[in-house]
């Protein structure tokens, strides 16, 4: 199996906090890890490192291939056209109508008549379950789980070789959870077959895992195949798992 | 105290890193061409109006204060070159990137640190757009062209405000008080004003974008740092006046 990402003995503080503590993993090539993890405990600074947004304060981070965690802005620039980032909140240009989000990478990277560009904002939509109608509106004017799938639309422009999704689906009602949760399982088996994942819902875990990883205290308290980690008797990880509080740090 | 020198060394330390990283993405692609020209009508059209006001009503009070002034010791006639100089080497440059400069700055500081606070700066740079070419150089490259113009502009509406008060006021002979002033008014007064312009827009700009980057602290911290704008540019263009009109001093008139 070939490793994507490569995370090395990586630390990161923020003021006093020590949130990442000598973390050490492999992504591979046609898997979805899932890293599960209570509120800050440090999943969206991992995923922020891998796609080289905050450098690491000691460790090394290799992404497809290279080591990432002493280049330059400018020198990662390339490297970050290979991966597709969901944020959160979406992360949309409110200022842009979702027309001009989604074919936002495809403006910037490619050089392509207004037509070419259309289809394939469409055809982008479409993949995410959005119809036109939604061309011409704000990112405001959409629902929450809308924006969300426009996000995931945007990220897929550039064809990126890996995605990134950062708590996919927090916020969201039920029906929502459940359709971007679809969707992230359609993208894996149809546009980009590697994908890392963070979330605290165990419900999207059970759906798109190929590996879990329980992010506690800086560390991985269990990293293995789903179902292995899903019925873990670790008692952090299980403790994570059930919601019971009281044990949950260790 | 020593919280308070941590900070201003990290500012003036962020903003340096940030100056030699827009130096070394000055070169922009074609199709960012047109977010220098928006950008130069954002700043140039739309604060137009604030800098020639300031500019008419200075000239105006300039020349009113220096004509009854200098009447005392029979010094009137000198009121035109008096107030031409004052205007083209100092106040016009300085007032127009006061103005305009906390108009524009805190400006940019609120847009870029809206985008900073909702992601929207970390979602460019995720999809391989670098930033600081997109979103900061080309506000750089407006500025050192509008600042320079809109200085232009002030200094020959707050000459011929001076011109005019003192026709109207003091019933100063139009014709004569032009004459003196362009006698005593030579290119390198106009010049020097002019240049300092062109530092003041790229001065004003940065710390306009430095801050808006460096937001922390969701929608109560992009609030302090439109504030914080507006003190830094008032206080950067009137230290920096000093240090150019000495190097202008030297550079023009070798003194």
């Amino acid at each position: 199996m070939t490793a994507i990402v490569e995370v090395n003995d990586v630390w990161k503080r923020f003021d006093s906090l020590e949130v990442l503590q000598g973390l050490s993993f492999e992504a591979f090539k046609g898997e979805t890890l899932v890293v599960m993890g209570g509120s800050g405990s440090g999943k969206t600074v991992l995923l922020r490192h891998i796609a080289g947004l905050i450098q690491p304060d000691q460790g090394q981070i290799k992404v497809f291939g290279q080591n990432i965690e002493a280049l330059s802005e400018e020198e990662l620039l390339p490297f970050r056209r290979r991966m597709g980032f969901v944020f959160q909140g979406a992360a949309l240009f409110d200022s842009l109508t979702i027309h001009e989000n989604v074919a936002y990478p495809l403006r910037e990277h490619m050089r392509l008549s207004e037509d070419e560009i259309q289809g394939r904002v469409v055809e982008a939509l479409a993949r995410v379950g959005l119809r036109e109608d939604v061309l011409p509106l704000l990112p405001s004017e959409l629902s929450g789980g809308m924006r969300k799938r426009v996000g995931i639309a945007r990220a897929l422009m550039l064809e990126p070789e890996m995605m990134l999704y950062d708590e996919p689906t927090a916020g969201l009602d039920p029906t929502n959870a459940h359709l971007v949760s679809d969707l992230i399982s359609e993208v894996q088996a149809r546009v980009c077959d590697t994908s890392i994942v963070v979330t605290h819902d165990l419900e999207l875990t059970r759906a798109v895992a190929t590996r879990v990883a329980v992010l506690i205290d800086g560390r991985f308290a269990a990293l293995g195949p789903r179902d292995a980690v899903l019925d873990s008797d670790e008692p952090a990880v299980h403790a994570f798992l059930t919601g019971d509080a009281t044990s949950y740090r260790v | 105290m020593e919280a308070y020198l941590r900070r201003t060394v990290l500012w003036y330390g962020g903003l340096s890193i940030l100056a030699a990283s827009v130096v070394r993405n000055l070169a922009l692609p074609p199709a960012y061409l047109q977010h220098v020209v928006h950008e130069i009508e954002v700043m140039g059209v739309r604060s137009l109006g604030v800098a020639l006001v300031a500019a008419v009503f200075t000239g105006m009070v300039f020349a009113l204060q220096s004509a009854i002034n200098m009447a005392r010791f029979g010094a009137e006639a000198y009121v035109g070159p008096v107030s031409a100089l004052a205007i083209l080497r100092e106040l016009g440059p300085v007032l127009t990137a006061i103005l305009v400069g906390g108009k524009v700055a805190s400006g940019i500081t609120a847009e870029l640190g809206s985008m900073k606070v909702t992601e929207q700066i970390d979602a460019l740079r995720t999809l391989g757009v670098n930033y600081v070419k997109r979103l900061i150089v080309p506000r750089l490259l407006a500025a050192v062209v509008v600042f320079p113009l809109l200085t232009v502009l002030s200094d020959a509406v707050g000459v011929l405000g001076g011109m005019i008060i003192m026709n109207l006021e003091r019933g100063a002979d139009m014709y004569t008080y032009w004459n003196v002033t362009t006698y005593w008014v030579v290119p390198r007064d106009f010049l020097m004003g002019v240049g300092k312009s062109f530092f003041f827009g790229g001065i004003v700009t940065l710390i306009g974008c430095y801050n808006g980057l460096s937001v922390e602290g969701g929608t109560e911290g992009l609030g302090r740092a439109t504030t914080a704008t507006v003190v830094h540019v008032t206080m950067g263009v009137i230290v920096s006046d000093f240090f150019l009109t000495k190097l202008f001093l030297i550079f023009f008139w070798g003194q």
